[in-house]
C-alpha cells in the first residue's frame, strides 16, 4: 500500500497540486494526532518532490518533524510501519535541511519580508537540532544497546528486518537505526568524515543489516561511507565497498525500475563509479573489483582514468570534474550575515601551490563545496608524482636509487623524498590509529638500492575449501535421506 | 611501529569527563568553553583527543562568531602532531576558507604539506621561521628527548613521525638522510642513537666506505614478505562453520 498506492495516487490525481491539507482529511479519522502528523509529513514530502517550496511550508514541515518525533520519542506511537516509510522519513528529514540550508545561504534573490522572517525563526533547521534529534533517535530507541545484543544472541533485530511480531512497534527502533545512517550523512555534508563514519560504527556494513531491505537506505549509506573514506585516504575500504554495491545494483536494477527512487539509484549509481574511478586512479588495486563493474567502469571512465594517470593540467581537470559530479552536496550550517556584502573568496587561494578551476560563485553554499574541492585536489596535487614512481617500480625488481633518479629526471634528494611520499600515501591509519598497505607495488631500501616487491594476489584457499566442505556434508547428508526412504 | 595515537594521552583522569561529555552529549553548544579549556590543557599535559577538538571545531562550524583563531591553531599544531593520521586534513574540512587565509593558518599548512610529501629538511627550516606559531606546543632542544621520551613536544612528535616514515621506507638508511628528516646532526645524534640502539632494536652499520648505515627493525612494510602469513590465515570464526561436521 504505501510503496504503490501513495505513488500510483500522487502521479493520478495530484500532479500538479498538492494533497488536500490535513484539515481537509482530519475529520474522516477522529482527527488521530498521529495519523495526522504523518499525514502531514508525506504532504510536505511530495510538495517538496512536486514544487519548491515557500519559506512558510518549510518552516511549517520542520514543526510538524518536530512534533512528530517528539510523538515517537515518548513512545506514543504503537503501530508498525513499513522499513520503507521510515526510512524516507529520515532521509527526507535531512534532505530539508540541506535544501533550507542552500536556499537560506542565496540571500541576493531573497525579498525583505522574507529575510525578516529567516531572521525570526532561527531555530528552525537549526543544525543543532537537526542533529540532535537523530542523535535522541538513535538513544532513545537503544538500537547500539540492541545491535550489540544481537551479536550475543540475545536479541533479534536483524533476522526480522527490524518489525516486531510480537505486538510491539517497530517506529522507534527502526527509525533510531536509520538515524544513524542520517547522521552519517548530515555529518559529511558538514565536511566531518570522522565523525560520520563514527556514528555508523555500529552497524557492521561487511554483514547483512536491515539498512540492505531499503535500496534508498542501502546506496545512501554506501555512498557516503565511501566518499567519507575517500575523503580519509582509505581507499581500500571505499573501492571494497564501492565495487559491491555497484555489483548489487546491477544485478538488481530490474527490479526496481517502477520504483519512484529509480532516478535516484541511477544517478547515485553513476555518481559512485565517478568515485570508483578517483578511488582507483589513486590506489591502483584494480583486482578488488568485479569483472562486470569493471568492464562498466572502463566503459564509463576507461578513457578519462588512462588521463588522469598523467598527472598535468588536464588531469586535474578532470579529477575536478569528477569531484564535482560526484560529491554530496555540502552545506553551511551557519546563518549567512544578513548585513554584511558577501566577499568572494575564489581569487584568493588556501595556498599558492594549488589553483581551482571552478566557477565563480558568491553563495555560501559554494563556499562549503569549494573548500572541500580545494582540500581534495590539494591530496591529489601531492600525490602527483607517485604515479611516475609506479610505473617504473613495476619494470624492475631492483634498481639503484641513481639510476631511477635520472629516468625520472629528478635528483637524489627529491626521488628519496617522492619515495617516502609513495610510501606514506599508501599506507592507510584506521580510526584506531593502525596501519595498514594500500599498495599495489611495495618496495624497500637498503641503503641506495630499490628492491621492488609486487604483492601477488593471495589466493584464498581456506574460504574456498570451507565452503567445499560445507557442500558435500549437504550433499551426503541429503544421500542419507534418500536412502531412508 | 603503528605509532598508537593513544600514548599522546597518557592522563586518562583528567580527560575522562570532557572526552564523555563529547561522547554523550555532542550536539550541545553549551560545552563550548569545556572544550576550550581542554584544547589548552591538551597542550600543557601533552594529551590528545581528536574527537573532542572536532567536536569544537564542528561547534565554531555552527557559530563562526564565537571562532576563536588562537586555539583553532593549537588544535592545528596538535594535529600536525598526530602525522602520520589525517587528522589535520580532517580540521582543515571544518575551518572556512577565510580563517585558513590568516597568515599563520597558510604557514601550517605549508608545514603540513612539507611533511606530507616527505619534504622534511623544508620542514624544519619553515618551522624553525615560525616558532612563533608551532610553540604554541612546547618545543625542546633534541637532547632533552633522551630524559623525556617520546611525545614530548612538538619536534619529538615530528621527529616519531618522521622515523615512521623512514621504517615504512628503509631498511637500511644512510646516516646523513636520518640526520635530515629528524633534523639532528653530529654528537646529539650520536646519543640519540644510542640510545634507540638500546632501546629500538636499531643497529649500526659500517657500510662500504660511505659512513654509517642504520638498520630499522624489521615490520611488515619494509620487509612486504613479512605480511603474506598473516594474509594466508584464517579466522576462527570461518572454521567454526565447519564444527558440527568436524565432530
Amino acid at each position: 500500500m504505501y510503496e504503490t498506492s501513495f505513488q500510483s495516487l500522487s502521479e493520478r490525481l495530484f500532479k500538479e497540486t498538492p494533497w488536500p491539507s490535513v484539515d481537509a482529511v482530519a475529520h474522516y479519522v477522529d482527527n488521530d494526532h498521529v495519523f495526522c502528523l504523518l499525514y502531514r509529513e508525506m504532504w510536505f514530502r511530495h510538495l517538496y518532490a512536486r514544487s519548491s517550496p515557500t519559506l512558510k511550508q518549510r518552516i511549517d514541515s520542520w514543526d510538524n518533524y518536530c512534533s512528530l518525533f517528539q510523538v515517537v520519542l515518548h513512545g506514543v506511537v504503537t503501530m508498525q510501519l513499513p522499513n520503507q516509510w521510515l526510512w524516507d522519513m529520515v532521509d527526507e528529514f535531512v534532505y530539508q535541511f540541506q535544501s533550507f540550508c542552500q536556499y537560506r545561504a542565496k540571500m541576493k534573490s531573497k525579498t525583505a519580508e522574507e529575510i525578516a522572517l529567516l531572521r525570526q525563526c532561527d531555530q528552525t533547521w537549526n543544525v543543532y537540532g537537526v542533529l540532535n534529534f537523530l542523535q535522541a533517535l538513535v538513544e532513545k530507541s537503544t538500537i547500539i544497546q540492541i545491535l550489540e545484543q544481537e551479536k550475543e544472541g540475545l536479541e533479534q533485530f536483524t533476522a526480522t528486518d527490524g518489525y516486531d511480531f510480537n505486538g510491539g512497534s517497530n517506529v522507534l527502533k527502526v527509525l533510531g537505526y536509520f538515524s544513524m545512517v542520517g547522521l552519517l550523512r548530515v555529518h559529511c555534508l558538514l565536511g566531518d568524515y570522522h565523525t560520520g563514519l563514527k556514528c555508523l560504527l555500529p552497524i557492521d556494513i561487511s554483514q547483512q543489516g536491515v539498512y540492505i531491505s531499503v535500496i534508498g537506505s542501502h546506496i545512501t549509506t554506501i555512498y557516503h561511507y565511501g566518499f567519507a573514506n575517500l575523503m580519509l585516504r582509505r581507499y581500500v575500504d571505499a573501492i571494497r565497498e564501492f565495487n559491491k554495491i555497484l555489483l548489487y545494483i546491477y544485478k538488481t536494477k530490474q527490479y526496481h525500475q517502477k520504483s519512484p527512487q529509480y532516478e535516484q539509484i541511477l544517478k547515485k549509481n553513476e555518481q559512485m563509479y565517478a568515485l570508483l574511478a578517483i578511488c582507483l586512479s589513486l590506489c591502483p588495486q584494480v583486482k578488488l573489483v568485479e569483472e562486470t563493474v569493471n568492464s562498466q567502469l572502463r566503459e564509463k571512465y576507461g578513457e578519462k582514468m588512462i588521463r588522469m594517470q598523467r598527472y598535468d593540467d588536464e588531469a586535474f581537470a578532470i579529477y575536478d570534474e569528477l569531484f564535482s559530479y560526484a560529491c554530496p552536496k555540502f552545506i553551511t550550517p551557519s546563518a549567512p550575515s544578513f548585513e554584511e556584502p558577501l566577499v568572494n573568496y575564489n581569487q584568493l587561494c588556501i595556498c599558492h601551490l594549488i589553483s581551482v578551476s571552478s566557477p565563480l560563485s558568491s553563495s555560501l553554499y559554494m563556499d562549503a563545496y569549494r573548500l572541500q574541492l580545494k582540500l581534495f585536489l590539494y591530496e591529489v596535487k601531492q600525490q602527483q608524482l607517485l604515479s611516475g614512481v609506479r610505473t617504473f617500480l613495476k619494470v624492475y625488481s631492483t634498481i639503484s636509487l641513481g639510476k631511477l633518479a635520472s629516468y625520472m629526471e629528478v635528483d637524489e634528494p627529491t626521488l628519496r623524498t617522492i619515495l617516502m611520499t609513495y610510501k606514506h600515501k599508501t599506507h592507510s591509519v584506521d580510526s584506531e590509529g593502525k596501519i595498514s598497505s594500500n599498495a599495489d607495488v611495495d618496495f624497500y631500501i637498503n641503503d641506495d638500492m630499490i628492491h621492488v616487491v609486487e604483492s601477488k594476489p593471495v589466493k584464498q584457499y581456506g574460504d574456498y575449501f570451507l565452503r567445499q566442505i560445507v557442500k558435500l556434508e549437504g550433499v551426503i547428508n541429503d544421500m542419507d535421506r534418500v536412502k531412508l526412504d | 611501529m603503528g605509532r598508537d595515537r593513544e600514548t599522546q594521552k597518557p592522563q586518562q583522569q583528567v580527560s575522562y569527563t570532557v572526552e564523555q561529555m563529547v561522547a554523550v552529549n555532542p550536539y550541545n553548544p553549551d560545552i563550548l568553553p569545556e572544550l576550550e579549556n581542554y584544547v589548552n590543557e591538551q597542550v600543557s599535559s601533552q594529551t590528545y583527543s581528536l574527537d573532542a577538538n572536532l567536536c569544537l571545531l564542528r561547534h565554531y562550524q555552527f557559530e563562526p562568531e564565537r571562532m576563536s583563531t588562537q586555539l583553532v591553531a593549537r588544535i592545528l599544531v596538535k594535529a600536525l602532531m598526530a602525522m602520520p593520521a589525517p587528522d589535520f586534513s580532517l580540521c582543515l574540512f571544518l575551518i572556512p576558507e577565510r580563517v585558513q587565509m590568516e597568515e599563520q593558518f597558510k604557514t601550517l599548512i605549508v608545514l603540513s604539506h612539507y611533511l606530507e610529501t616527505g619534504r622534511f629538511r623544508q620542514f624544519w627550516d619553515e618551522a624553525a621561521k615560525s616558532r612563533h606559531i608551532v610553540e604554541a606546543v612546547p618545543v625542546n632542544c633534541a637532547c632533552e628527548w633522551l630524559i623525556r621520551g617520546p611525545n614530548a613536544g612538538f619536534e619529538q612528535a615530528i621527529q616519531a613521525y618522521a622515523i615512521h616514515v623512514l621504517s615504512l621506507t628503509y631498511q637500511k638508511v644512510p646516516r646523513p638522510v636520518l640526520a635530515e628528516a629528524i633534523n639532528i646532526e653530529g654528537l646529539s645524534l650520536d646519543k640519540f642513537l644510542e640510545h634507540q640502539e638500546a632501546n629500538c632494536g636499531w643497529i649500526l652499520e659500517k657500510s662500504h666506505g660511505k659512513g654509517q648505515l642504520i638498520v630499522l627493525p624489521h615490520n611488515e612494510f619494509n620487509h612486504p614478505e613479512l605480511k603474506k602469513n598473516t594474509a594466508d590465515s584464517i579466522p576462527l570464526e570461518h572454521i567454526t562453520r565447519i564444527f558440527p561436521i568436524l565432530g
